[in-house]
Formats: C-alpha cells, structure tokens, sequence
C-alpha cells in the first residue's frame, strides 16, 4: 500500500500543487487520480518516485518512507509510463523493454527472454521486436511503454495519462487489454487521467482532486456516481446529465466485460 | 587536351605536369590529410566531455559559447601565428602543431556547440522516463543523451571536416600548406596547373570525407527516421 | 617569445600613433576590410536569400541546394583567390569571387533549413485565410524562420571579415596587409596587431547580429 500523510507541495514559485493530501492507494487495485487541469495529479504522481520531493509530509510504500531509501534504486522498483511513451528512440523495442533489467544487472539472454513475453503479454507482435520506436505506431508505442514498466515485474506502477495521446478507439482497446492484464498482474497502480470516463472504467477507487490540489473525494466508482461530495464533484462528474450518462455507460461495462468485477471477484 | 588557353597561349592546366609530379602529390595529399583530420578527431576527443560537462552543469555553457563563437571568427592565419613560437615553422615534425593546434581550436569551436545542441535535441519524455526508470545522472547522459546527440554532431563533425580541409591551405603561407604549397608555389611562377590541380585535390579530399562521415551517421544510428535528404 | 611578449608588443603596435593615420593606417585598412566583406556579403545574400527561401517554400531542388553548398564549402579560399589572381589580374574581381563563394553556403542552406522546417499547421493557417504563395512566404514563413536566417548571415559574416585578410594577397589592402607584409618582413608585432583588429572586428559583428536579432525577429520566436 502506498500511504499519503499530510502531504504537501509548494514549488519555490510559490504554487501550491498538493496541499495536506493525506490518501491510501491499496495494494493490488488500481486508483485513479482524476481532476481538472493543473490540480496536481502530476506532481503527486512524480513523488512518490521522488522524481518531486515534497515540501512536507511523509509518503510510505508499504511502511517504508519512500526518502529513506536511494532515488536510482527506489525508481527501478517502480514501473512509470507516461503520456508520450518516452520510448528510447535509439533502441530496438526489444531492448527498450528490457531497460530496467538491464539496469538492474540482469543476464541479457534473460532480459530479452522477459521482453519477449512481455510484447505478446501487452498484444504486441514478436515480428516488431528488432524496430525502432519510429517504426510504430502511437498505440503500439504505447503498449511497448507499458511493457517496459512491467519488465522488472515491479510491485507498483505509476502512470501518467498513458492513454491520452492516442485516437479514441485505440484508447479503448488499451483500455480493455490495460483491465485483462490487472486482473491477471494484480500491482499496485496510481492512474492518473482527466477523463472523468476512463478514471470510472478503470479505477477500483477514484480520487477526484480540486484545483490547488485538494483532494475532493475518494471512493469507489459507483460511490462516487450514487453520491457526490459536494458541488465541485458534481459539476466535473457533468452535472444530472453527465451523472446519467456515466450510470448508463457503467452498466453497460458491467453486462459486457467481466474486467474490474473479475478482479475484485 | 587544354582547358581553355589563357593569355599568351599558354594553357589553364598542363596534363604533362600532373604525370611529372605523381610522386609529390601523393605526399602532399597524405600530409595535408594528416594536418586537416587529426584536429577533428582531437576536436571530438575534447569536445564530447565538454559539452557533457556543459549539459550537466548548465552554467559553464553560456561562458564556452562565448569562447567558442570567438575562437570560430578568428582567421585560420592570425591563429597559426600565435603558435609559431611554440612550435615553429616550417613543414613536418614538431612544426605541425603550428597548423594542428589551431585548427583543433577551430574544430572545437563548431563541435562544442554541436555536441551540446545534439544533448539537449533529446525530447523531454525520453529524458523523464530514463529518470524514472533510475538512470542516474551521469549514466543518462552517456547511455541515453549521448547516442541520441550522435546525428547532430556528427552534423557539427561534417562543417569542422570540410572547412578543416580548406583551412589547411593557408598555412602555405607561413611554409605548412598541405597542398596549398601548391598554391604559393604556382603563383610565384605564374603557373595555374598547380593552382587548379591541388584545389580539385581539396575539394575532393573534403568531398570524400564528407561522404565517409555520412556514412558512419548512417551505421551509428540506424535507429533515425530517415528524412527526404 | 613568450604569450605576455606577444601581447605587450602588439599593444605597443596598436597603440603606436603613427599607425593609427595615412594610407597604411589602421582607419583607411579598416574601411578597405569592411568594404569588401560588405560587398561579398551583400551579393551572397542576394543570390542564396531568393533561392533559399524559394526551394524551401516549393520543396523541389533540396538536395540539390545542400550539395551544391558543400560543395562551395569545400572550395579552398585560398586557392581560388591565388587562382583568379592568376588568371586575370591584381584587383577587386579575385578577392571578392572567393569571398562569395565562401559566404554563399551558410546563408542558403540555413534559409532553405529554416523555410522548409516551418510547421506545416502555421503555413495550413496561413493558406486558411486565404494568402497565396508568395504571401504566405513572405508574411509567415520568412518571419517564423528569421532566427535561423540570420544565424546563416551571421556565420557568413563572421567567416568572410576573417577571410578577408587574403585581400592583401591581391594587393588591395584590407587588415590583411598588416599580417601578411608583417610576415614577410618578420615584424611580428604588427603580424598580431593586425590579428587583433580582424578579431575584434569579428567580435563586433557578433554584437551587431546580436542587435539586428533583437530588432527583427518578432519575441514569441526567441527561447
Ligand atoms: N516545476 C514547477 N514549478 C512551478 N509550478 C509548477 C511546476 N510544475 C507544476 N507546477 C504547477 O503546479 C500545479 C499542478 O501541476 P501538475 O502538473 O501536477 O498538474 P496536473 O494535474 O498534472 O495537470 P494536467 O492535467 O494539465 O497534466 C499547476 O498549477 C502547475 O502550473
Ligand atoms: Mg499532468
């Protein structure tokens, strides 16, 4: 579990962007951080790989305060995808994915090994193994960054709008296979999207976050449609109308893909 | 057969010349190579931890701009000078290093701002993600940031190569030319064959060596979207 | 001799007064030296602006502007002055013709560069409301690309007030004279004098392109 106590971020501007954020992502489920642009998503993403240190409170991953431990060493257990894949444009695929294998002293026969898997793991063609990032597509990109954050089989993942960059019917599949995998992986993953539709698809809880970095609300998706916080919750969830079309969509989910049910079952 | 015939009947370029002299072009070729490739690769040798050094701390970049756009407008001839009493004149031996130190300050010039253009080329993301993943500083730049700058400075290698080559030359004037002996030599006696002969020599060395940097770019990163060049 | 020599004495040239009046003295050569880079630019500019920025605009010929540019690069300077020399006479034509050719490959490549990379959203805008070819050349291309043309007309610049000093060897004056009578009459101070001032003219011309960019090139496209 990764634990938020009292967290807050001011950058030397003077910009708060986490204030007091005290939250609970728990392990093997996914939490969906979700909010307006500019609400701090990103930041509270990128402390927990210390890629931002925070001003003051403590984060832990399962008990152990993430600054006591070496940046490198801490990073190379936690999977990060990003929006822009951030694929190495001069590495093969094959080799991308096994970067933090590599990294971590592994038998390069294994390493490779491992990548392989994970291409067909993440439903990517073995053939494209020996590309070049440049010689895929936006989607397939984003599937090899998945599979890199995966390589070391690390217990949690952070990622950062890793599906926003890609056409909507993209995004669904990747979406769809992102679910399948979960249920078979079971890591710990703080999500962060603004499409209030994928953070409700996606998350076992979701946390909405105010602008000034607040934390609104946190619970589970059908909590959070039944009974909004407040106001502010109510008008980013689109009102009584986008309230019911998110309730529709959602039992739609629930007939035609066994996905979050299955993991939870 | 004669170019064209200049005043006085006597031809641009005597072919009876070139068979006469195989033996002294093939010298002053290797030796003009020598003096124009060996400042590039101690350019290079020099450049590359410089311009890591500037990546990494972002302040000592401003000041060796500096430095380099001044070295880049000095004139080859006023540099060669400044070494004379280092390291003599005259052609061969110790007297080279009047010609190659310069044109290695030169090369350096053209280099360091490309070696640092070609780190800092590296988009955003990738950068983050080595970050992420728990690249350290120091092995980021050179595992991740350094393969990525190769195309850009192998752009920088290509102007400090060729310009190299050409800026041999004037050191025929202080009695080190390459085949810009050729040059002084020619016009002393009024005679054009060697002139013409030694630049179509030049420009062929450089045109070659261009073509061989391409090449190496095309064998280090097979990874580059190849563009419409 | 040692570096501190060196400077000592070509200070004690610099600041001689008798070098600072007459034909040979420094003002004249100065305005000889910046009278043929002036020159050699202008009619550079004027040949590779045009072309440039029309290959770039047109996309065809690409490949022949960049060849065509390294070659002229790889023309020793020398040579090709030594050679008109030779052929015609003592004069203007041999030092400007190297001259050109040595101005001419920055400013073209860097122009057709600069053209061409213009994102092709700006130029899609541009045709949107309603500007035609040469107005969308003019009125967004050339702007967007402005900080890269001037790079190739300052590189150009720098290149050709260094280079002038081959001037001397046609015997129209320039700086150059200092070095080159210097050196052949073993005067060493006036040899670094007059390295010295090409220097600082360098210098200046940096600082002037420095100016111009901040004149010409619209904020939003400065880092
Ligand atoms: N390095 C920085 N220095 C100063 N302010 C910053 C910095 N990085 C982010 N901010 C500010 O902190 C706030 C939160 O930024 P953050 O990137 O966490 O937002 P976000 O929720 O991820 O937004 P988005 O959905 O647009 O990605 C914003 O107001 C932003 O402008
Ligand atoms: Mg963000």
């Amino acid at each position: 579990m990764i634990q938020f106590d009292g967290v807050t971020k001011r950058y030397v501007d003077g910009t708060v962007a986490v204030d007091d954020l005290t939250l609970q992502i728990p392990t093997g489920q996914i939490t969906v951080l979700v909010g307006p642009s500019g609400c701090g998503k990103t930041t509270t993403l990128r402390m927990i790989n210390r890629l931002i240190e925070p001003t003051s409170g403590t984060i832990t991953i399962d008990g152990e305060d993430v600054r006591a431990q070496d940046p490198a060493r801490l990073r190379r257990g936690i999977g990060y995808v990003i929006q822009h894949a951030g694929l190495f444009p001069h590495r093969t695929i094959v080799d991308n994915i096994a970067t933090v294998p590599y990294l971590l002293g592994w038998d390069k026969k294994k390493a490779r090994t491992t990548a392989l898997e994970l291409m067909e793991r993440v439903g990517l063609d073995t053939k494209m193994a020996r590309r070049y990032p440049y010689q895929l597509s936006g989607g397939q990109q984003q599937r090899v960054g998945v599979a890199r954050a995966l390589a070391a089989d690390p217990p949690v993942m952070l990622m950062d709008e890793p599906f926003s960059a890609v056409d909507p019917i993209v995004r669904k599949s990747l979406q769809d296979e992102f679910i399948r995998l979960q249920s078979e992986l079971r890591k710990t993953i703080a999500f962060v999207t603004h499409d209030i539709d994928e953070a409700v698809k996606l998350g076992h809880t979701v946390a909405v976050f105010k602008v000034g970095g607040v934390l609104a609300q946190h619970s589970t998706p059908d909590e959070l449609l039944a009974a909004p916080a407040d106001d502010f919750v109510r008008e980013f969830l689109g009102g009584e109308k986008g309230l019911k079309r998110l309730r529709f969509n959602r039992d739609l989910d629930r007939q035609d893909e066994p996905g979050v049910e299955a993991a939870e079952r | 057969m004669t170019l064209a015939a200049a005043d006085g009947g006597e031809p641009l370029i005597r072919w009876d010349w070139i068979g006469d002299h195989t033996g002294q072009l093939a010298d002053l070729t290797a030796h003009h190579l020598k003096l124009a490739l060996l400042p590039i690769l101690f350019g290079l040798v020099v450049a590359i931890p410089l311009g890591l050094l500037c990546a990494r701390w972002r302040w000592l970049y401003p000041p060796t701009l500096g430095v380099a756009n001044v070295l880049y407008g000095l004139p080859s001839l006023a540099l060669f000078m400044l070494f004379i009493p280092y390291f003599g004149i005259g052609s061969g031996g110790r007297a080279d290093f009047t010609i190659i130190v310069p044109l290695t300050l030169f090369s350096l010039s053209v280099l360091v701002p490309n070696v640092v253009d070609g780190l800092r080329s590296v988009p955003d993301p990738v950068r983050q993600a080595a970050t992420a993943m728990g690249f350290g500083t120091l092995r980021r730049l050179i595992q991740v940031e350094l393969p990525i700058a190769v195309p850009v400075v192998i752009a920088g290698a290509r102007v400090a190569a060729v310009s190299s080559i050409s800026l041999v030359s004037v050191g025929t004037l202080i009695g080190n030319g390459g085949l810009g002996q050729l040059f002084v030599d020619g016009y002393s006696r009024d005679f054009t064959t060697p002139i013409i002969v030694s630049c179509v020599l030049i420009i062929a060395l450089a045109l070659i060596s261009d073509g061989v940097l391409v090449a190496a770019q095309r064998l280090l990163t097979p990874w580059a979207r190849r563009g419409t060049r | 001799m040692n570096l501190a020599d060196q400077i000592k004495d070509a200070w004690t040239w610099l600041t001689a007064s008798a070098h600072w009046s007459g034909g040979d003295g420094i003002p004249h050569r100065l305005l000889e030296h910046l009278g043929y880079s002036a020159l050699a630019l202008v009619i550079a500019a004027l040949i590779a602006l045009p072309l440039g920025a029309l290959v770039g605009h047109t996309g065809r010929g690409g490949f022949a502007v960049v060849t065509v540019a390294n070659f002229a690069r790889s023309i020793p300077t020398l040579g090709l002055l030594l050679l008109v020399v030779t052929v015609t006479s003592i004069g203007l034509t041999p030092v400007i013709i190297p001259l050109i050719a040595l101005a001419t490959p920055p400013i073209l490549v860097n122009t057709y560069e600069g053209v061409r990379g213009v994102d092709p959203d700006i130029k899609d805008a541009a045709r949107g409301m309603g500007m035609t070819g040469p107005g969308i050349l003019l009125k967004a291309e050339v702007p967007v690309a402005m900080p890269l043309i001037l790079l190739g007309l300052r590189t150009a610049a720098i290149q050709v007030v260094a280079t002038a000093t081959i001037a001397a060897y046609a015997g129209i004056g320039g700086l150059g004279r200092y070095i080159v009578d210097g050196l052949a009459r073993k005067d060493y101070p006036s040899v670094v004098g007059g390295s010295v001032l090409v220097v600082l003219l360098a210098v200046i011309v940096q600082l002037a392109f420095v100016g111009i960019r901040r004149a010409v090139v619209s904020r939003g496209l400065r880092n």
